[in-house]
């Protein structure tokens, strides 16, 4: 008889975290758990501890208590460089690309760390979703707008072929046009089954595609939810969204 | 014109490859480590050792005994790095560059503990110039020396371009916190960046002992060439440290020929300190070098 296990448990699961940069604790006692295959939205007001969380979870920081929990494993205090080999890959806020190296060199390093990952099936898939990073394959990544870099960045991220994508806000200082384009993709990449946790500073459009969003204020959790379910909420709006109507 | 070809320009540009190959190991260490690597001549002093080591031994040609005196130099960098850099890599890079010049001094005093004080020569004996064309007497040594430094380079460009651990290197001299999110080991990559730069300096190190002698102070002295010529290039970028070696070369030894009048334009004494005030201007007018970019 052949028996098939599948994986039920959360793909991330966080206890109790606690860290900061020192002995300082910028986040507190998060608790959080992201379901596969889901859009993970953490909003909150500046200083709430957003990219901290992202931070910790790429062991970029100061682990003071807690656990992080990738599937079955214990990945607390990881070292970066080894977790892409696990299956998740991350997109920092800013310098996120390799400024001197080409577009398709910056993809190409994305597929180093991963041991017998198809790179060029990995292309294919990265110039469907970005099909102007084919044509600019050739450039100085550091000569690209914005827009492109953060394409290149997640481009550079998927290259990997990762289970859980962390993205620290994508969408900063883009045009509202990018904006909508970046969030677009960030639907289309979990169609192909990546789990993706993100911080962002446009929580409005960002909740919208959102299976669960949570909301962090000074460092601790405040309230998850459904993304739509926190946009109806009238406090959440109130404190963290800039009031208004709900749209 | 001849004798300028002759006696200035091809041993200018033999000069040159030395300064360059020296160049390119501070340069990438640089670029990857962050931190100026002033052991980087005692290095190239130990790799022309070890590589009389093996011509004593055998009685081979020097380049045939170069792979020994290479695996010397790229052992001992590898055993610096272990005991002396590693341990302060998260510390300000202060602390690694002091503890470089510590090295440097551990390194030319071993060489004299081994080898003796006393200068030594791969072979002794007058070589005959090599004639070509029936007007150019030229050294094939220069000739030798400014071949291999070219083809290194080439060597290395495409090594850069074209490979997996040339790629990681490029991308952790960009930006190391990317790296490692990239999932790139910041400790692979080092171990590259001396492997590459000890052996380049050893193969410097044993054209600069064929040309005249091999001697414990040997590096020391050409050391501040070297840091002239990857700041001419722009720190950090191995081809502009090529280019940058040969100009440091060009300039020093073309500085004597006798451009007015019948009397060297500066006197050979004071040839080295056009590296120095070379490499003050370029501190002064361009910090970033003469060339654009990063590791290519």
């Amino acid at each position: 008889m052949i028996t098939t296990t599948v994986a039920t448990g959360p793909l991330l699961d966080i206890r109790g975290l606690s860290a900061g940069y020192g002995a300082t604790a910028v986040i507190s006692g998060i608790d959080m758990a992201v379901a596969r295959g889901e859009i993970r939205v953490i909003v909150g007001p500046n200083g709430a501890g957003k990219s901290t969380l992202l931070k910790s979870l790429l062991s970029m920081t100061t682990i003071l208590q807690g656990q992080v929990l990738f599937g079955e494993r214990d990945i607390t205090g990881v070292p970066t460089a080894q977790l892409v080999p696990m299956g998740i890959a991350a997109v920092p806020q800013s310098r996120n690309v390799f400024v001197s190296l080409s577009v398709a060199e910056n993809l190409d390093v994305g597929t180093y760390a991963v041991p017998g990952v198809d790179a060029p099936r990995m292309f294919e898939r990265v110039y469907q979703l970005f099909p102007d990073l084919k044509d600019k394959r050739r450039q100085p990544a550091g000569e690209l707008s914005g827009g492109q870099r953060q394409m290149v960045a997640i481009g550079r991220a998927l290259m990997a072929d990762p289970s859980l994508l962390l993205l620290d806000e994508p969408t900063a200082g883009l045009s509202p046009a990018y904006l909508e384009r970046i969030f677009d993709l960030i639907v289309d990449i979990r169609q192909t089954g990546v789990t993706v946790v993100m911080v962002e500073q446009n929580a409005r459009q960002a909740l919208r595609i959102a299976d669960v969003g949570t909301v962090l204020v000074s460092g601790r959790h405040h309230i998850s939810g459904h993304g739509r379910a926190l946009l109806a909420n009238d406090e959440v709006r109130r404190s963290f969204l800039g009031g208004g109507e709900a749209s | 014109m001849i004798q300028f070809i002759n006696f200035y320009l091809i041993p200018a540009l033999a000069l040159g490859s030395i300064y360059a190959l020296g160049a390119v190991g501070i340069s990438m260490i640089f670029g990857i480590l962050r931190f100026s690597h002033f052991a980087h001549g005692d290095v190239m002093t130990l790799g022309a050792y070890g590589t009389l080591s093996a011509v004593w031994a055998f009685g081979w040609h020097p380049l045939a005994a170069l792979p020994f005196g290479i695996a010397l130099a790229v052992a001992a960098a590898l055993v610096a790095d272990r005991a002396f850099y590693r341990p302060l890599r998260k510390l300000p890079t202060i602390y690694a560059v002091i503890a470089s010049f510590g090295v440097a001094l551990m390194i030319r005093s071993l060489v004299q503990l081994f080898w003796g004080p006393q200068n030594q020569v791969f072979k002794s004996g007058v070589r005959a110039p090599l004639v070509l064309f029936d007007t150019f007497r030229v050294s094939s040594l220069h000739l030798q020396a400014i071949g291999i430094t070219l083809a290194l380079a080439l060597a290395l460009h495409w090594f850069l371009s074209r490979t997996r651990t040339g790629r990681s290197m490029r991308a952790v001299s960009d930006d190391p916190d990317l790296a490692s999110i990239a999932g790139l080991e910041p400790e692979r990559v080092i171990r590259a960046t001396w492997i590459i730069g000890a052996t380049l300096a050893a193969t410097a190190g044993v054209l600069a002992g064929m040309d005249t002698q091999v001697h414990a102070n040997m590096g020391w002295n050409l050391l501040l060439a070297m840091f002239a010529s990857a700041l001419l290039g722009g720190i950090g970028k191995p081809m502009g440290a090529v280019a940058g070696g040969f100009l440091i070369g060009l300039i020093e030894e073309l500085s004597t020929y006798p451009w007015i009048g019948s009397e060297p334009l500066v006197s050979p004494s004071y040839k080295s300190a056009l590296a120095f005030g070379i490499m003050v201007l370029i501190l002064l007018l361009r910090p970033q070098g003469l060339m654009r970019g990063r590791l290519l």
